[in-house]
């Protein structure tokens, strides 16, 4: 069943999910990827790419087309390919809701405590690990090619890789100019490379 | 006159639609809406509220919304809130998703795609970075996402097991920590 199976993941992600969209999507990622196999690493990446270029939470998006694709790698109906984006997006902000109430109803009681604080704090350390192997775990042969099959290919692919950290990391370029600037790169090198003459 | 669930839920609609890059990039629009326009919370208690959302599991701009929502009225001021920040993104990627994968195959936007795969890696890789230094690392706690993600990465290990793990201890630590104080402070009185 797998609208079940939609809504646990994604209660657990929405339970788990420390340390904001990115923190969560190393979350998302582990669960529909290679625990559930209900996508590829490239879907998944595709899927990251469309989340951060439209408005919205990343967390928010990338649950309703997580659980879109999921359904539709199955070979469902567009309904039920709708359905199961409701479970996943519900799913998802279900926990925290429920917690971010009872909070707002014992707000002082809880920002005065102690041991919340010392759990909280222990926690970041750990989200940068969950961070770093996300990166990891899409640096696949689907996002950059493969240095033995395709060399000049694989270099390009590293090269916009370097070229986004960098201007990120250091000049503050944001987000949706670097996806725009990488997409009309991708476009170019295929048009060069003869991509389009097969 | 007006009604409050309805003009909260347009107000945050209004926010969730016309914010690109993410949950940090909601916190100005929020402010200005619901701090300096509406005059709904006060600065303080806004900035309050950011760092509990923070701390927080879950989506941040969400965690926020909750909270508004709740101070203005109650539990279904929040979830009027929250239904309202999740909404415009929700439908607008249901929509890209329903004809997107038309397009999937075509040459030209498997291209751009094959541009923008690496660019996100990269913009997954930058975050980790940030984080890092905000986290205060030292050389004994640096060892705590080096091990996580070679956990995560090499053996597969699920990152809430990683998360679990790191609260547990977290609070474990703090408390014999928080118990040698309280008892170095009682030989002190003695």
């Amino acid at each position: 069943m797998i609208f079940l199976s939609l809504f646990i993941t994604f209660f657990q992600i929405g339970l788990f999910g420390f340390g904001g969209g990115y923190g969560m999507l190393s979350l998302i990622q582990h669960e529909v990827v290679i625990n559930h196999h209900w996508m590829t690493a490239g879907d998944f990446t595709d899927i990251v790419a469309i989340s951060q270029m439209t408005p919205g939470p990343v967390g928010i998006n990338t649950a309703t087309y997580a659980g879109y694709t999921a359904l539709q790698n199955e070979g469902a109906s567009e309904l039920l390919c709708i359905l199961g984006s409701v479970t996943a997006t519900f799913a998802l902000v279900f926990p925290t809701t429920i917690l971010m109430l009872l909070i707002s109803r014992y707000f002082m009681k809880y920002k005065d405590n102690a041991s919340v604080r010392l759990v909280l704090d222990s926690l970041r350390p750990a989200v940068v690990g969950l961070l770093a192997a996300a990166t990891l775990l899409l640096m696949t042969k689907e996002n950059f090619g493969s240095y033995s099959d395709d060399a000049v290919g694989f270099i390009f692919s590293v090269g916009l890789f370097v070229l986004t950290f960098v201007c990120t990391k250091f000049f503050k370029v944001g987000p949706i100019k670097m996806i725009g600037v990488c997409a009309l790169l991708g476009l170019g090198f295929t048009w060069l490379t003869g991509g389009f003459c097969a | 006159m007006t009604n409050l669930y309805w003009e909260s839920f347009r107000t945050f609609f209004k926010i969730g639609l016309f914010t690109f890059g993410g949950g940090y990039a909601m916190i100005p629009l929020i402010e200005a809406e619901i701090v300096d326009k509406k005059h709904w919370i006060s600065k303080e208690e806004f900035m309050d509220l950011l760092a509990i959302a923070q701390s927080c599991p879950g989506v941040f701009a969400i965690n926020i919304s909750i909270f508004i929502g709740y101070r203005l009225r109650g539990v279904k001021g929040g979830i009027s809130c929250a239904v309202g920040t999740a909404l415009p993104s929700f439908l607008i990627i249901l929509l890209i998703a329903l004809f997107f994968h038309q397009f999937k195959e075509n040459p030209y936007v498997a291209a751009l795609f094959r541009g923008i795969r690496p660019a996100v890696v990269a913009l997954i890789a930058v975050p980790t970075f940030n984080m890092a230094k905000k986290a205060k690392l030292n050389k004994f706690s640096i060892w705590i996402p080096v091990v996580s993600a070679l956990l995560i990465w090499l053996c597969g290990v699920s990152p809430i097991l990683i998360i679990l793990a790191a609260g547990f201890a977290g609070f474990f630590v703090g408390k014999a920590k928080r118990r040698k104080a309280d008892r170095e402070e009682k030989e002190g009185e003695v």
